[in-house]
């Protein structure tokens, strides 16, 4: 169980993260998205005390991440899957740290099995893995202590489709036996098959968080696309419906698909696609949330 | 709430001395780690030689074979230390390591030991080697002085290269840049050597300040430890092991990692 209340870290003037709560509960995937630089990795390594807050407090497994006698055998944690010393073994790589855990070396050969490096590939040195084999290496490390808890930090990237498909499975089963699991990714489509919840942040600022079925239905509404987006944003307005921009020609308006044709119909405006917003899935929503910035430029 | 904070006070954290043997594999697990000590244990040979063929008769003696055998150690242990601390950053698993171990300045002590121990095990190593040359050089009949090194001499070249691999460790931390601790370390000395000589107002400091001046007793073969030698060695070290050690303990345990 995570618990982050009111982080905020400053940099000088530049605030990287501002304010930002949220809960992770047991037996939950929690995906933590948001375009790159959006403070992601920052609140991931505030949570494990790599970074002092400037303000606020994490708390894991009901204490500060520093106060873990043992912090391994309680929490997995990858925040980088690049920063491996490239002259050790992968094998070494995890031998070290289950010396430091105190988690028998056998073990350590079963994880390394489990996420699919091979002894051969174990024996080379880290400087000669792709990202894809890093990223297996700093899973098989999350994993080693047998932890409750897992915290990665884009653990997706590099993974070729396979890969990502044996990292959903195997998060999906981490929590389906009780364990807590906060991901990050800048690419929604990676974790929005795999999580329960999202916690969505841009410009270091929690924008949306919720199960998948709230943030659709907070989102609701129709997704409309027209040849001409000048004319149907009057068309929709003269009709009274509240509409939102959330591409060059789109827009998602909370009203029915039908409310929303016929004012477009009324106004003669052309239009290329008219849907329920939750079709096209969590990424316009993810989209729409995190431009926002652009939104109020127009 | 209780239930849950007792939880995670066990297992138990790693301990200081499983903390040191862990820091002691790093030192030597890595490529680069490897081939620095085989360059110590090379260097150290390769001057046993240079005393048996190259020296007069009546300088090969044990002393002599044993102070050249440390030569390794005291040039490229030092270096061994820096990386122990910069690699972490350099190769950025300082995230891993205080990721597992939050309490950075257990894993500085750590270090702090696991360096020491890396020097006894050197200095055991080349008194072997100094032996071995002592042999060779009675099987070829270069040498007939005695096989005996004095006692004190093993324990202040153990000293000597304790404080030249922990002055390594501790320019490492205060860096935190490989190549910058690096030259550093191998620039004061020299810059001590160069400016005491030719500027006469800074030679009565060198004599305080110069680490390579005042650790010379420790490890040359008949070096002469007054109580004014003591206490210059002291003075140096204060000032270039002891202070490094503070400014970089402070600035490892304050700084964030990423």
């Amino acid at each position: 169980m995570i618990e982050v209340s009111e982080l905020t870290k400053r940099y000088g003037d530049v605030a990287a993260v501002r304010n930002v709560s949220f809960r992770c509960e047991p037996g939950t995937v929690t995906g933590f998205l948001g375009p790159n630089g959006a403070g992601k990795s920052t609140t991931m390594r505030m949570i494990c005390g790599l970074t002092p807050p400037t303000s606020g407090s994490a708390a894991v497994l009901g204490v500060p991440y520093r106060r873990i006698a043992n912090p391994g055998r309680h929490v997995g944690v990858l925040l980088d899957a690049a920063a491996q010393h490239s002259g050790r073994t992968g094998r070494e790589t995890l031998a070290l740290s289950a010396q430091v855990l105190g988690v028998d070396r056998e073990r350590a050969g079963r994880m390394l099995r489990e996420v699919g490096l091979p002894p051969a590939a174990a024996r080379r040195r880290v400087g000669g893995y792709s990202l894809g084999m890093r990223q297996r290496l700093g899973i098989a490390l999350a994993l080693l202590g047998d932890p409750r808890v897992l915290i990665l930090d884009e653990p997706a990237n590099g993974l070729d489709p396979e890969g990502i498909h044996w990292m959903r499975t195997l998060l999906r089963g981490f929590a389906d036996r009780g364990g807590t699991v906060l991901l990050s990714s800048h690419l929604l489509r990676e974790v929005e098959a795999v999580a329960d919840r999202f916690v969505v942040i841009s410009g270091g600022r929690i924008v949306a968080q919720g199960d998948k079925g709230e943030l659709l239905t907070t989102s609701g509404g129709t997704f409309v696309r027209g040849l001409d987006p000048g004319a149907l944003e009057t068309a929709l307005a003269e009709a009274g419906l509240a509409a939102r921009r959330c591409g060059p020609d789109a827009f998602t308006v909370e009203a029915d698909a039908e409310a929303v044709g016929r004012a477009a119909a009324k106004a003669g405006a052309v239009l290329l696609e008219l849907r329920s917003a939750g079709e096209g899935g969590l990424e316009e929503l993810f989209l729409s949330l995190t431009a926002e910035p652009k939104e109020n430029a127009r | 709430m209780t239930a849950m904070i007792v939880a995670v006070d066990r297992p138990a954290g790693p301990s200081l001395f499983t903390l040191a043997l862990v820091e002691l594999r790093k030192m030597v697990d890595t490529r680069a780690g490897r081939w620095l000590l085989a360059f110590v244990a090379l260097l150290g040979v390769a001057l046993v030689g240079v005393v048996l063929f190259a020296a007069p008769r009546h300088i090969r003696t044990m002393p002599e074979l044993y102070s050249a055998s440390l030569a390794g150690v005291g040039i490229l242990l030092p270096v061994v230390g820096v990386l122990s601390v910069t690699s972490e950053w350099s190769q950025r698993t300082a995230l891993a390591t205080f990721t597992l171990v939050p309490g950075r300045g257990r894993v500085l002590a750590a270090k702090v030991v696991a360096a020491s121990l890396l020097a006894a095990v050197c200095v055991a190593a080349c008194a072997v080697a100094a032996w071995a040359g002592r042999a060779l050089g009675a099987v070829l009949d270069r040498t007939d002085a005695g096989w005996g090194v004095p006692p004190q001499m093993l324990a202040t070249t153990l000293l000597a290269a304790v404080l030249g691999v922990l002055a390594g460790v501790a320019f490492g931390m205060v860096f935190l840049n490989s190549p910058l601790a690096i030259v550093m370390s191998f620039l004061l000395p020299i810059a001590w050597s160069v400016l005491g000589e030719t500027v006469s107002a800074l030679e009565g400091a060198a004599q305080w300040l110069d680490t390579g001046r005042t650790t010379a007793p420790l490890v040359e073969a008949g070096g002469r430890l007054t109580p004014r030698a003591w206490a210059q060695l002291a003075t140096s070290q204060a000032v270039w092991l002891l202070l490094p050690l503070l400014i970089g303990f402070f600035r490892v345990t304050r700084r964030e990692v990423k």
